[in-house]
Formats: structure tokens, sequence, C-alpha cells
């Protein structure tokens, strides 16, 4: 202590004790970290005590002995899923559904925001543009049911054309066979749109000079569109396809959920609503918290991997 | 552009013009196409909605739809819960992320790195699904309206961003502030929070559409059908088809089943088209200044 008041009369800037540090921040910050409390608090009780919650998978949850008083089972319900047949199907109905959408969802946008740059009138541009973005601010109930409006087997507007031109009166919503194709549809109905932004966004950094210096070198509209446009936004569509990839496991419970029935469970559960299902719907809780620690590992996993990839392709991307 | 346009007037580009133009106009009435629908079947009678499988004008207008669904409890009800708890929860969550995202703008305040990796971890992992129920559960607030706001009450990539808006934010302003002898919550309270009014709207709607149109909050924690959220009793009506989801007071009275369907979407949508003009702008911002890094 003598010493370092010593130091302190010196004005050498005294080597403080750890205590000392944390009183003089105190003093100097004791505001902002008043002003962390609410934050701190939400992340401990709302995102981390969750994370704590996980031990229960390796438990036998009981909700009247609590989570400390719940007896151990090790991986018993990490093996009890995986030797399940829902497993496979799960599995498999998940990664139809990202498939499908990294195959058709996923260039839609890219599609889309080509041909509006190639629109030159700016006004035109910008009312295709108000209009494709809607759909993102809505919420899943709403597309959902507007999909049971239109294709209603009661007289729903599609049902009745597609009867008209194929002679077929096919019930999209209950038949197993259509539910693929009906939440890839609904996929690019609401997402198409709004997805063309960060496409957009890359164009317009592509300066005219280049466009006008290709035209006098008598390069047509397509050549345009291939050796500018296109280079153009590469980096972003690398990044973009990368994320989606990162992304397989989570195909959204909210849509998935709303479009299941009775008729097409086989196909269309994935590994969000069967957690729903089996945890909240029957109780078992502790089987159930396996099953979505499943997804959260493999998903950080992909995310982290993909990530690195991401960035090995351009040092400016990646999200951390 | 319009020499550019000069320069390419051959013919072969005029066509892809006109095509180009088409499809386009296809794409943004394809979008729209739904909603002209909806909105004017829910004026339609139940036999015209019957017989005619589509149409953009109906031929008897009528507000029986809206009648119905304005004389139900049960929609009343959802509305104003709805209504409720979009603007308390907006509120609340503004609160939480904007007293978070201060303090972690200043780069000298010790520990920051560690909360922001904090949040940045909470991001890329959470319990899930289950144990996050269990901490709601555990809390009592099943069945309460809190459930639907307290814990979405931060959205992580929302407070990054914000953190982000208030690292480029003037830092002489503050110092002279802080010689005038007010303190950091003064500053904030007095000085920040005034000039960040933009910034503040823009995420009082990201947090209002979110908690809007959130749908597995309340499916999660509302067992009581009569706390019933819009969103809810919108799935009840129009993908379950329940006829006496709304209720029915007269026995005799026949309920417009089609038409209250479309009405119900319609009244959801409202508030979402109302401020679309103002979320078209602002998210579209947010979407490109969303990055992580910082």
């Amino acid at each position: 202590m003598k010493a370092l008041s010593l130091q302190g009369t010196n004005k050498q800037l005294p080597k403080k004790t750890f205590v000392e540090t944390l009183k003089q921040m105190w003093l100097r910050d004791k505001w902002l970290y008043v002003l962390l409390i609410p934050g701190i608090l939400y992340f401990l009780v709302f995102r981390y005590a969750p994370m704590y919650g996980i031990i229960i998978a390796f438990k036998n949850y009981v909700p009247y002995l609590g989570i400390t008083e719940s007896i151990w089972v090790g991986f018993d319900h990490f093996t009890a899923f995986f030797s399940s047949p829902d497993f496979l199907r799960l599995l498999g109905n998940t990664l139809w559904i990202s498939f499908l959408s990294i195959a058709i969802a996923f260039p839609a946008p890219i599609f889309l925001a080509v041909l509006l740059n190639e629109v030159r009138f700016a006004l035109y541009k910008k009312f295709v543009q108000t209009c494709i973005y809607i759909p993102h601010f809505l919420s899943w109930t709403i597309v959902v049911g507007l999909t049971h409006l239109l294709f209603s087997i009661n007289g729903g507007v599609i049902v009745e054309m597609v009867e008209t031109i194929f002679g077929m009166r096919i019930n999209f919503l209950a038949e197993p066979e259509w539910f693929r194709p009906m939440i890839i549809l609904q996929g690019v109905w609401k997402g198409t749109g709004w997805g063309t932004i960060i496409f957009l966004a890359a164009l317009a950094n592509v300066s005219p000079e280049q466009y006008e210096a290709a035209i006098v070198d008598g390069a047509g509209r397509f050549r345009r569109v291939w050796h500018i446009t296109l280079p153009a936004i590469r980096g972003t569509v690398v990044i973009m396809l990368i994320l989606t990839m990162g992304n397989v496991l989570s195909t959204g419970f909210d849509q998935i959920f709303l479009m299941t029935n009775s008729l097409n469970r086989s196909v269309a559960d994935v590994f969000d609503t069967y957690v729903y299902n089996v945890g909240i719907t029957r109780g078992s809780y502790s089987y159930s918290t396996a099953v979505g620690l499943f997804k959260s590992v493999v998903g950080i996993i992909l995310i982290l991997t993909t990530d690195f990839i991401a960035k090995k392709v351009d040092k400016e991307s990646g999200l951390f | 552009m319009s020499d550019m346009h000069k320069l390419h007037n051959t013919k072969p580009g005029r066509v892809f013009d006109v095509i180009n133009i088409i499809f386009l106009a296809v794409a943004a009435i394809v979008t729209l196409l739904p909603f002209i629908y909806v909105v004017a079947g829910s004026f339609a009678t139940e036999s015209e909605l019957a017989r005619r499988a589509f149409f953009i004008i109906p031929e008897t207008f009528t507000l029986e739809a809206y009648r119905y669904i304005f004389t139900s409890e049960a929609f009343i009800r959802s509305i104003v819960i709805t209504i409720g708890v979009t603007a308390v929860g907006t509120a609340v969550q503004l609160f939480f992320t904007f007293t978070m995202a201060y303090p972690l703008a200043k780069r000298s305040l010790r520990g920051r790195k560690l909360l922001i990796n904090i949040v940045i971890f909470a991001m890329l992992f959470s319990g899930g699904m289950i144990p996050t129920f269990l901490v709601v559960q555990g809390l009592g607030l099943i069945d309460t309206y809190w459930a639907l706001i307290l814990p979405n009450a931060i959205n992580p990539f929302n407070l990054i961003i914000i953190k982000n808006f208030f690292q480029n934010f003037s830092v002489e302003l503050e110092e002279s502030a802080k010689i005038d002898g007010a303190s950091e919550i003064g500053i904030f309270w007095r000085i920040v929070l005034p000039l960040s009014k933009p910034i503040i709207a823009t995420f009082a709607l990201f947090y209002a559409v979110a908690i809007w149109n959130d749908f597995m909050s309340p499916l999660l924690y509302l067992n009581d059908s009569s706390k019933w959220t819009l969103q809810l009793l919108l799935r009840q009506v129009t993908i379950s088809s329940d006829p006496n989801a709304l209720g029915n007071l007269d026995p005799d009275y026949v309920p417009p089943a089609e038409g209250m369907k479309l009405a119900i979407i319609v009244i959801a949508t409202l508030p979402i088209m109302t401020v679309y003009p103002f979320l078209q702008k602002h998210f579209a911002k947010g979407l490109l200044i969303g990055s992580v890094k910082g």
C-alpha cells in the first residue's frame, strides 16, 4: 500500500491493484453499467438460462422434480432418436425442402434483380419493386391463409383453373406429393422480391461507364449482362449461397407448421415442428430437447464452416 | 443513362425491353392479385363467392362479412389484445435494446468485448424451443401477455446495428455535455436519444411488425383461447376453417363463412400495409447496414 501511494505522488502512472482498477472503472462508467442491467438480465434469463436448460436432454426431466433433481440418462434420448424411424424421415423431409429452395427459391431473386437492373424507366422499376417487396412483411399465417383460399378444393381459384386447363381436380393442400411444391411456391412468392435487394445493391456499385464502354465496343444486351452484370453480383451470389447452405436444417417453423395437416404429415414433419409436437403437445421435454440440441449443434457447425468458406472466398465477407 | 438509351436503340434490344417490362408487370401482378381478390371478395356476398371462382369487382357490394366479424366478441378481443401487446411490447423491446446498445458502443467500457461476444454467441446458438418454454413456464408467464414480449425483448441483430449506429455518434457533442456536468444517463436521455429519433422510429417499426406477425410465441405460451392474438384467430378461421371460431350469437343466423375469412385477412394485413411505405424505406436501409462487424 505504501509503495503504491509513493508511486502515486510520483505521478508515474501507478500499478494499481485489480480492485482499484475496478473501483475507478465503476466511478467513471457507473451509469453506463446501470444502463446495461436490463439487457444483461434479458440475456441471462431468456438466452442463457435456456442454454443451461439443455442439460435436460441428458436427463429424464420430470417437472415436479425440477432440472437438478431429475436423473441423468446420458445419451439415451439421442440414441433413441437416431435409431427411431423418425430421424431419417425428418432429415429427409428437411433436406428435401432445403434442396428445393436452394435450387428454385435461391436463383429466383438473382434472375429478377438482373431483369430489374435492365429496366430503363426508373419510375417503373420503383413501382415493380414496391409491389414485390410487400409479401415479405406479411406473417406466415396470412400467407398460408391466402393459400388455403386460393387452393381450396371447394372452389379455390387455382383448383378451378387447373381443372379447366388440365382436366384434373387436384387437392394441393392435402396430397402429400404437393406439399413440397406448395412450400417452395409460397417461399418464392413471399421472398423473391425482397431477396432482390441485396443483389440490386451490389449492382448499384457498377458504374454506368462500364455499360457505355461495352455498348461502344458493340456488345449486345445479353453480352453486357453476361460480362458486366453477372460478374458484378458473383461475389454476393457466392456468399448468399454459402450462408443459405449453412441454414439447411432450419426450414422455418411457422410456414411448415401451418401447412401441415393429418394427410401430409409424413412428408411435412421437419425438426422444428417435430420438437413442438413431441415436446409441447406430448410433453416429452427431454427427448424433444435432445432433438432440438442435435439440430442446433449441426446448425452451428454448418454456419461456422460456411462462414469460414465465405471468408476464404472473399475476405470482406463473412458474418463475424 | 439516356445517352446509353440513344446509343442502344437496336431492334433486339427493344424487343428485350418490351418482354422484360411485361415479365416484370406479371411479377408485380402475381404478387398483388391475391390481395386484390381478397379485398374484393371480402365485400362480396356469400352466393357470389360460391358462384364465381375469381373476380376483382364484386357484383353486389356488401359489408356483411365485416359486420359479422366486428360483432364477434372473439375477434374484437383478439384485435384489442394484439394492438395492446404490440404497443407495450414495442416500447419494452425498444427500452431493452437501446439501453444495452448505448453502453456497448463506448469503446472504453471495460467488459464491452465480453458482452458483445455474449450477444453474438446468442445469435449463433440458442437453448431451443423446449428449454426456453420451460424458462417462460418457470417464471409463471404462461398465459400472460409478457410471454409474447419478454422472451424477444432484444433481437441481437437489431442490438448490434444500433450499437454500430451509436459508435458513429458525435463524440464531441457528448464530451461537451459531460463538461457541462451531465451524467451518462443524462447525456443518453437528453442528447443521444432525441438525436436518434429516426433510428428509434425505424426499430420501433421492426419490432412492431415482428410482434404483430408473431405466431410462434402465442402458439407456445397462450393456452387460454380467450387470450388469443389475431394471428392465432386468423389460423383458426382461415386455415382450420373453424366456423365457430368467431362464436355465433344467434342460432338462426348463418355467418358468412367465406366472407369472414377474407375480411379477417384484410384486417390483419391492414396495419402492415399502412406502415409499408415506411417499412420499405427503412428496412432496405437496415438490411444494408446490417453488418455484425464492429
